[in-house]
């Protein structure tokens, strides 16, 4: 910092000790503001979707999945709502999975609401997994996610329901460990993110295997 | 494993401050530079679109006047369109006129790069909305931001009567920067699976036979530049915990590095434009020391969960999940709040309500001292004025007069910086005390109690730092919170951004005090201490009482 320079705005240079700028702001901010609506609001996202359509269909209209039969079942991203005990559960969802909406009930962590809901949950898992005890059963399974739509499980509360289901499918408990292990994604590049379950995709192949 | 990859992102930041730095400081010095061949052919184009026919440099007095002429004129036409989407084109699902009150809050909230969003994606705007109001002012205020923060680092590094011309900078920031980081990110979350479509919701059977309604849209283009341009508005009312915005893990390190990048390498810039790098690197660090202290307390005490959580007997290895997604786990959603709420872009991948109480105080501390990163821009302005302050106050003790980058910190100055450091908790505290004294306020809190308290405090330090995230429990989309935090957004982006320029227009016309041996250096480790402790020591003076009302009460008596 031994001398101060004279650089910082290119422009600024041939105006130093001349007239500064003294346009009409109001008529180039209205200007501006009409070209920036179209090119930001208009050209930017239109040519992206169009770009996006082009490249990757499968991912721009929702990464949907179908069944067997070629009927779209849903989205492998947005969670859907297990509500028979032959599937496996997917966690708490206070808009149960209704897809149109999205959120939780926003339960701080002093609020006793949550502390009922946490309680009726366990009642519930003791009624429809006798086999498995209450300190197995992952602290994700009976919390309400951030979005209520949540695809995901951790393997572990995947785990924890297999007694259950082999019990009323009939699939062996052998079995269903090894489809919960093939539908067990790892972290991204084997760092980021936690180890997860997409639930849908798991209920599906189930559904196979059943049959 | 959960701590390998917070440092991996931090890592990589640190990697991307230097080049990216530089480029921004090409960007905006003018200096001739490869990118001049590709850029300049569209921005002659520009130019000549909204009318500059000549680029001269501008007072500070009207720069501030085109700063506010460009965002009237975006707020007018937004407004418009908002109470009347209903009957404009691209609305399949049909969604009705906003209100007014909320179209209000909606239109000042993105205008100033805050994002609070009290309507929500699915329902409240309408495809033509979302792009030609939300998606266009999100690239156009970080663009104002920025250009400001140019204009203010060229008035206390550079010597004249002018810092430079709005207009020029506002095309700039958006041709070489914004649109074309967010067009080639966009294709990328594509890829990863974030949705591009102009089809309406969809409509599936599930798997159990249920109906299910799956609203999609031109999500990827939103959420690049929320991102880039640290505004932090959801597609969808859930933001970036929906799993279409931010489908895994390697999407939220993409969407963290995406709005941490550019917040981070303007102190870099900043070196540049001073001629000393170092002195950059000085800002830098000590945003990064604040950071570092803030992502541990959130990370940790997610981790280990709260005590009532913890008691009832079952398996809580995992940290306190409640309100968070199993793709990020407790790391990814820590490391993905500290930065939304240092770099004030107010996204949020997990519902920062559920928090457990001294992990909830990190976003709310780094609001309120508003300078750790820091919004496009904002925050290096921020930072800097309180390096002023940090000068002012070493000069006091030791009896001289202060000097920052050769020149004199006079009464005028630190007038003006006093304005804007007493503004931000003012716009904070005043209304938080008005909110609980009325039934208006204090009907809309859902948490009961301590927690209640950090509710309505949280909102309006949101507002305040125009970061745009919420303890999103509180009803907040009525009258009362729509004008209320409406006004607190207006002023927090406006008060302190006319400051800074007038802090700019006094610094540019200084005469340069030689350096000595007896000048006080704010080059090195010694200052980069004090900063902090600056920072910290006006922010704990100000803002400890009521976070010992909030979260350090619930803190205290959750069992």
């Amino acid at each position: 910092m031994k001398q101060v320079s004279e650089m910082g705005s290119g422009n600024v240079n041939g105006s130093r000790g001349g007239a500064a700028w003294s346009g009409s702001v109001w008529a180039v901010a209205a200007r501006a503001g009409i070209v920036f609506i179209i090119l930001c609001g208009l050209v930017y996202p239109l040519v992206s979707t169009g770009a996006a359509q082009l490249l990757f269909p499968h991912q721009a209209n929702g990464s949907l999945l179908e069944n067997q039969e070629g009927q779209v079942v849903g989205s492998e991203l947005i969670g859907q709502q297990f509500t028979d005990p032959a599937y496996f559960q997917g966690r708490i969802s206070s808009i149960d999975y209704k897809a149109e909406g999205s959120g939780t009930n926003n339960y701080g962590p002093s609020n006793a609401d949550l502390l009922a809901r946490v309680h009726a949950s366990i009642e519930e898992w003791k009624k429809a997994n006798p086999d498995v005890s209450v300190d197995r059963v992952p602290i994700a399974l009976l919390t309400n996610s951030g979005s209520g739509l949540d695809p995901h499980i951790t393997p572990e509360s995947a785990v924890v329901q297999i007694p259950r289901i082999s019990k009323l499918t009939g699939v062996s408990a052998d079995q269903l460990t090894k489809l919960v292990d093939q539908y067990t994604e790892g972290r991204d590049l084997g760092v980021f993110g936690d180890p997860r379950v997409n639930v849908l995709k798991l209920n599906l192949a189930l559904k196979e295997y059943v049959k | 494993m959960d701590i390998l990859q917070i440092v991996i992102v931090i890592a990589v930041l640190g990697l991307l401050v230097k080049p990216l730095g530089t480029y921004v400081y090409h960007v905006f010095s003018n200096e001739s530079n490869w990118t001049d061949r590709i850029f300049s052919r569209v921005e002659r184009i520009i130019y000549a679109l909204i009318g500059l026919k000549k680029r001269e440099g501008m007072t500070w007095k009207t720069y501030a006047l085109s700063v506010i002429a460009a965002n009237v004129v975006l707020v007018a036409i937004g407004y418009v369109l908002l109470r009347i989407q209903g009957g404009l084109l691209l609305n399949p699902s049909g969604n009705a006129n906003m209100e007014s009150t909320l179209s209000f809050n909606t239109i000042i909230s993105f205008m100033t790069n805050t994002n609070l969003q009290h309507y929500s994606g699915e329902s409240g705007v309408t495809y033509l909305t979302q792009m030609a109001v939300i998606t266009m002012m999100m690239f156009t205020s970080a663009a104002t931001g920025f250009s400001v923060a140019v204009a203010f680092v060229r008035g206390i590094t550079s010597k004249g009567r002018t810092i430079g011309n709005f207009f020029e900078d506002f095309v700039k920031g958006h041709v070489r920067i914004f649109l074309p980081i967010s067009f080639l990110m966009t294709l990328v979350l594509v890829a990863l699976q974030v949705p591009q479509t102009l089809d309406p919701t969809l409509v599936v059977t599930t798997l159990q036979g249920v109906t299910q309604h799956i609203p999609m849209g031109p999500v990827a283009s939103l959420e690049t530049i929320k991102h880039i341009g640290t505004n932090g508005g959801g597609f969808f009312g859930v933001n970036s915990a929906h799993p279409f915005e931010n489908p895994s893990g390697i999407t939220n390190v993409l969407e963290i590095l995406m709005m941490w990048a550019l917040p981070a390498s303007l102190p870099y810039m900043f070196g540049r434009f001073a001629r000393n790098r170092k002195q950059g690197w000085v800002i830098f660090s000590a945003m990064m020391a604040l950071f570092l202290v803030f992502v541990s307390l959130t990370y940790f005490s997610e981790k280990a969960g709260s005590p009532a959580m913890n008691a009832i007997g079952i398996d809580v290895s995992q940290g306190s999940m409640e309100g968070k997604e199993v793709r990020f786990g407790i790391a990814q959603s820590a490391l993905f709040t500290a930065v939304t709420t240092a770099a004030t872009t107010g996204s949020v991948n997990n519902m920062h309500d559920t928090l457990t109480p001294l992990g909830g105080i990190a976003p709310l501390a780094q609001m309120m001292l508003n300078c750790v990163f820091g919004g496009k821009g904002v925050g290096l302005m921020n930072m800097l004025m309180y390096a002023m302050l940090g000068v002012f106050l070493c000069g006091l003790m030791v009896g001289r007069t202060p000097e920052f980058l050769g020149r004199k910190i006079e009464p005028r100055e630190m007038k003006l910086i006093a304005i804007a450091i007493l503004a931000h908790p003012l716009i904070i505290l005043a209304p938080t005390a008005i909110a609980f004294m009325t039934e208006l306020g204090k009907g809309s809190i859902s948490n009961p109690n301590f927690h209640g308290i950090t509710q309505v405090l949280y909102e309006y330090t949101s507002s305040a730092a125009n970061n745009g995230s919420g303890f999103e429990g509180l009803a907040d989309n009525t009258p009362f919170w729509n004008i209320t935090t409406g006004l607190v957004m207006f002023f927090g982006r406006y008060i302190s951004m006319i400051a800074m320029l007038a802090v700019a227009g006094s610094l540019v016309r200084k005469t340069h005090v030689p350096e000595t041996i007896g000048t006080f250096r704010t080059d090195n480790a010694l200052f980069t201490g004090i900063l902090v402790g600056t920072v910290l020591l006006i922010g704990a003076l100000t803002f400890l009482p009521v976070i010992a009302l909030g979260p350090v009460a619930e803190y205290l008596t959750l069992r």
